[in-house]
């Protein structure tokens, strides 16, 4: 009994002794910190993912407290309503941006790019990339040991089993940007998600001449120029063999779809053509009614003259 | 012709391959097991065949069921594990214990880190400390070394020279030759000198093992205890039977050199067979357990990472002249 | 026996083409001359379209200090200046020339007469071999002259010839040291001159037993060049490695040879300096093996650049059916080629054709920690521990772990027992790193 009180006591008074230490010790070395900090951490989404170039979440808090305006300062995976719950925050207001979404510019299916050789080594795009240029005749384009995937922490992109590409998740893409980064061809790009996320691309990357490209890929860009000619809005430059699609200028009136001879330009989402219209200009069925808020969308409706009024609408497709 | 296959040089391979080092260590291991089988006889066989057939069979439900990976069993270390464990236990232990053993050093020791590669401790000596702590009896009680002996349970028992030593005082002591043959109680596996001794020069002749960590290991002991007989012979036996007794020379060539808990870099190893040498003397001389190998290869086994860190290796260059 | 100290590995060595005499490779109907086919800046074609060539004759220049002239390996009209694609899918700046006769340029000595004496001043030989467009035909192909020309405040001390031929299956140096022995012993002498020391080695590994004793007997007359003998041990031939065995001193981290007083050349090399400075023929030709345990006929082959290897490989009797790779240079640091269209050109000592079952790796195991990869590094690293860092990009630890360091030569996946693909990851961090280190550079 004796013994057990005397093990209470000793070990009690030990306890308090330490709290009392400690409560000093916390005292004595506390640092200040901005209380906004911890707030603006609060309603980040905590995924860490280094999208907005900012060591971590708390980083970012971090920055944007001490930061002037809300300038330059994007949480990609929050988008546009995590922003404003920020600025409220910190009292200032957000210009509003559009939202982007990870594009894969590649359409080298084991179809369409036949490989010509086996790759046995450690499973990375990294190490092809370093070691020869891949699998296929093309060697710009996906080499398919999906570092973009490992890159991605949200689980939106996968290889998919059939064509070895990597494919992306709209609704779980929240263009962070680390696939960007992985990939060591740079085939991904972040691209405006678009209305209704319709998006119009170059799918390709092969700067190769015409005939080179079209020879280790049947999807290749060949740099024929028929797009840009066809563009009205100046969108499409080609450069090194290579069309590229300007995503703030594209209005996604898809004629460089129809014209494109191999088929590298993709047009996401969108409804169905009419199925008679042979030529380029068809779709009479105005694709675009969805993006009737845009007024040039309006325009061309109020048309329909389809073939020089492009039904509009700034996608990028991805 | 086929596609041409691509990949990074080299192109060439040794051959080498997890499964040759683990059945080297069990080669090596044989003439230690033969003598165990002559002194112990049934007890031995039944101990060490439960031990390596309940490592197997735990570490394939584990892989299958709890983990769902592709089960590894067949790259032979469970059963190495299980050797070892076994060679680790008094010969008269009752089957359902040797079966815990086996379940401490193969669940906990090793898979709950993920499997092979990744423990931190030895995971045989995981289920043999764990034996000891739980049933100090039975693992403290050896059967009397007897040619052909064909008892199991009931054999008679013997103390270890180390346990008498700690009860009885050096007169007690079996003669030296006796300790090198094996002729002595003890864990089945450990009892033999010259036989783990043969052992191990095959395991540094095939370059499964180098000779660092055993090495350290028996010089430290050895000056070690020398230095204490010198002073006070009183305190301490002759050397020569520190070095012969107990698991002294099982665990420093095969427990301490467990690729996986052992440090990377020669003048690491050597830290590490130093640490090992002194904690083991400091147990056995002062402790309250006769035996202080395990514990100390145990306690190694956690500075590793440490060793692993700081210890780098001698780079090009690093001395210029010569 | 000496050798050098830290690491290294014994692969088989399966020199299946060694002894066999080197036989010439018929001129092809096309030559494709690449332009880059040493280290440092492409060479700047000189010819247009359209030209006459002769063999010999000067068609690309140096484009840098750090690069080397081209020339025509071959007679005939230049087709075109166009990109070739080479056997890893990448594009290549080339000259094609339809081959037409064998027209050599007359100041070319062809004879195969012994000129023993050379009274060119050291600045001379330099000129002539940079002329030549001499490279460093073990491999690395950095040029020539750039080596022979010490950087201000060093001072060369001893001429290291490299004979150790240290990758398996290869025997174009072993063939070259039997057929050209006394070309060799000139060019020992010529290097030294350039380079104004006394003192040459010639080091060889001692499974060449017949080169190590014909070179003996040819140098038994000349003043300061000795051969020495060297335990069999790879990877020997690496410069590093061959100082510390030839002169037991080792380059600091990050240094060059010169910073010992030694300065190591390619035995091929030197024969090439030979040719270059005492014959006036630039260096347009080379000796590549063809090996391979199932390749009909394995053999050295005297190949001017420019000929595809699909040329040099039917010499030896073809690709057979069960092949599964073709490697340019040696198992343990060729690299494994998608295609043979590919043509002979400095940088290719040699073509490995491997059988399908001995071309694939097999799957790898966790690491079970057993340091074998620490003990055989050469360079006293950590194999482990940088491709696990690689694995994580973490580059800045890499570099603390002296990543630069690595010679790549393999050794640690050769030896890895649970075959992780280690030198993958070290290498793939070495180029992120040397990138890194550049980028800070030019900041500063």
């Amino acid at each position: 009994m004796n013994l057990i009180v005397v093990s209470l006591i000793t070990l009690g008074v030990i306890g308090c002794l330490a709290a009392v230490i400690l409560f000093f010790v916390a005292q004595k070395f506390k640092v200040y910190e901005d209380p906004r900090i911890d707030e603006v951490a609060a309603v980040l989404p905590g995924a860490n993912c280094g999208g907005c170039g900012f060591p971590g979440c708390r980083g970012f808090a971090e920055g944007c407290v001490k930061a002037e305006t809300m300038d330059g300062l994007l949480c990609p995976v929050g988008g546009a309503p995590t922003m404003e719950k920020v600025a409220s925050i910190l009292g200032r207001t957000v210009t509003a941006t559009d939202p982007m979404v990870a594009v894969v510019r590649c359409n080298g299916t084991c179809a369409n790019r036949p490989r010509n050789n086996r790759y046995d080594g450690a499973p990375s795009c990294q190490i092809v990339a370093n070691l020869y240029g891949g699998e296929t005749g093309c060697s710009f384009g996906c080499l398919g040991y999906g570092d973009c995937v490992a890159a991605c922490q949200f689980g939106a992109i996968k290889i998919n089993p059939d064509t070895l590409l990597p494919e992306v998740d709209d609704e779980k893409c929240t263009a962070c940007g680390a696939c960007v980064k992985a990939c060591p061809k740079n085939v991904i790009e972040l691209r405006k998600k678009g209305p209704k996320s319709r998006r119009i691309f170059v799918s390709c990357v092969n700067k190769d001449k015409g005939a080179m490209a079209r020879k280790a890929c049947t999807a290749a860009c060949i740099g024929c120029g028929k797009c840009a000619k066809e563009c009205p809005f100046g969108a499409i430059t080609v450069e090194n063999n290579l069309a590229y699609i300007d995503f703030t200028k594209c209005r996604l009136c898809r004629k460089c779809v129809a014209v494109c001879p191999t088929g590298a330009i993709h047009e996401l989402n969108f409804p169905p053509r009419a199925p008679q219209a042979p030529k380029p200009e068809a779709p009479k069925t105005e694709p675009v009614k969805a993006e009737a808020p845009k007024p040039e969308m309006a325009q061309a409706e109020v048309k329909t003259e389809v073939n020089t009024t492009p039904e509009k609408t700034n996608n990028q497709q991805a | 012709m086929n596609k041409l296959i691509v990949s990074p040089s080299p192109h060439v391979h040794s051959g080498d391959s997890v499964k040759k080092n683990m059945l080297n260590v069990i080669y090596a291991l044989i003439p230690a097991y033969l003598v165990s089988l002559f002194y112990f006889g049934l007890g031995a066989l039944i101990v060490s065949l439960t031990a390596i057939v309940a490592c197997v069979l735990f570490e394939y439900l584990i892989q299958r069921f709890l983990l769902k990976q592709k089960p590894t069993i067949g790259d032979c270390s469970a059963i190495l594990t299980g050797l070892l464990l076994g060679f680790n236990l008094p010969s008269n232990l009752p089957v359902w214990m040797v079966v815990i053993g086996a379940l401490v050093a193969i669940g906990i020791g090793k898979m709950s880190f993920g499997g092979l590669g990744q423990n931190p401790f030895n995971p045989a000596l995981v289920g043999r400390v764990f034996l000891l702590i739980s049933f100090p009896a039975a693992m403290t009680t050896w059967p009397r070394p007897i040619t052909w002996n064909m008892q199991y349970l009931d054999a008679e028992t013997a103390a270890t020279p180390l346990s008498l030593i700690k009860e009885k005082g050096a007169e007690a002591m079996p003669r030296l030759l006796d300790m090198f043959i094996g002729n002595m109680g003890g864990s089945l596996g450990e009892v033999s000198a010259i036989a783990l001794l043969i052992g191990g020069l095959y395991l540094i002749y095939t370059r499964t093992i180098t000779w660092h960590i055993p090495v350290s290991i028996l010089a430290t002991v050895f000056v070690f205890t020398g230095i204490i007989w010198l002073v006070d012979p009183e305190m301490s036996m002759n050397p020569l039977m520190h070095l012969l007794t107990g698991g002294l020379m099982l665990g420093s060539i095969f427990m301490a050199t467990d690729y996986v808990t052992s440090p990377m870099t020669p003048l690491g190893q050597i830290i590490y067979g130093i640490g090992i040498g002194i904690i083991t003397v400091v147990i056995r001389v002062w402790g309250s357990y006769p035996e202080g190998m395990s514990f100390a290869i145990l306690i190694m086994n956690a500075v590793t990472p440490l060793l692993n860190t700081y210890i780098r290796p001698k780079r090009f260059g690093e001395n210029k002249t010569k | 026996m000496k050798t050098f100290r830290i690491g290294g590995v014994h692969p088989e060595e399966n020199k299946l083409s060694a002894r066999r005499k080197i036989q010439v490779v018929p001129l092809p109907k096309q030559a494709i001359i690449p332009l880059s086919q040493h280290l440092g800046a492409p060479a700047v074609p000189v010819v247009e379209k359209g030209a006459e060539v002769k063999v010999g004759q000067l068609i690309a220049q140096a484009g840098g200090f750090v690069s080397a002239n081209v020339h025509s390996p071959v007679s005939g009209k230049v087709a075109k200046i166009d990109t070739a694609i080479d056997a890893w899918g990448m594009k290549m700046p080339a000259i094609f020339i339809d081959v037409e006769g064998d027209e050599w340029l007359p100041e070319i000595d062809r004879s195969e007469k012994l000129l023993t004496s050379c009274t060119y001043t050291p600045e001379e030989i330099v000129k002539k071999i940079a002329d030549a467009g001499i490279v460093g035909l073990g491999g690395a192909c950095f040029p020539t002259q750039v080596k022979l020309t010490p950087p201000p405040g060093k001072v060369a001390e001893v001429l290291i010839v490299n004979a150790v031929e240290c990758e398996p299956y290869l025997t174009c140096d072993h063939q070259l040291m039997l057929e050209h022995a006394e070309e060799i012993v000139i060019g020992v002498t010529i290097l030294m001159k350039a380079l104004k020391i006394q003192r040459a080695i010639i080091g060889i590994e001692s499974n060449k037993p017949d080169a190590i004793e014909l070179m003996q007997k040819t140098v038994s007359r000349q003043m300061g060049i000795e051969v020495q003998p060297l335990k069999l041990k790879y990877p020997q031939g690496g410069e590093k490695q061959l100082i510390d065995a030839c002169i037991g001193r080792q380059v600091p981290s990050g240094a060059l040879p010169i910073e010992v007083g030694a300065v190591v050349q390619n035995v091929a090399t030197v024969y090439a300096v030979y040719q270059a400075v005492q014959k006036n023929r630039p260096l347009i030709d080379r000796v590549i093996t063809v090996t391979g345990k199932s390749v009909n006929k394995p053999g050295n082959f005297l190949v001017r650049f420019g000929t595809p290897l699909n040329d040099v490989i039917a010499m030896a009797g073809g690709i057979p059916e069960n092949t599964g790779k073709i490697i340019a240079g040696g198992p343990m640091m060729g690299r494994a080629m998608s295609n043979t269209d590919m043509p002979a050109n400095k940088r290719i000592s040699g073509v490995l054709i491997m059988q399908e079952s001995e071309s694939t790796r097999p799957e790898p195991q966790n690491c079970i920690r057993c340091a074998k990869c620490v003990s055989v590094c050469p360079m006293g690293l950590e194999p482990y521990l940088l491709a696990r860092l690689a694995g994580k990009s973490m580059w800045d630890e890499m570099e603390k772990h002296n990543v630069m360091d690595c010679i790549e030569c393999g050794c640690c996946l050769f030896t890895c027992p649970s075959n992780r693909p280690l030198l993958d990851y070290i290498r793939m961090g070495k180029n992120k790193v040397g990138g890194i280190i550049r980028a800070r550079n030019m900041k500063k």
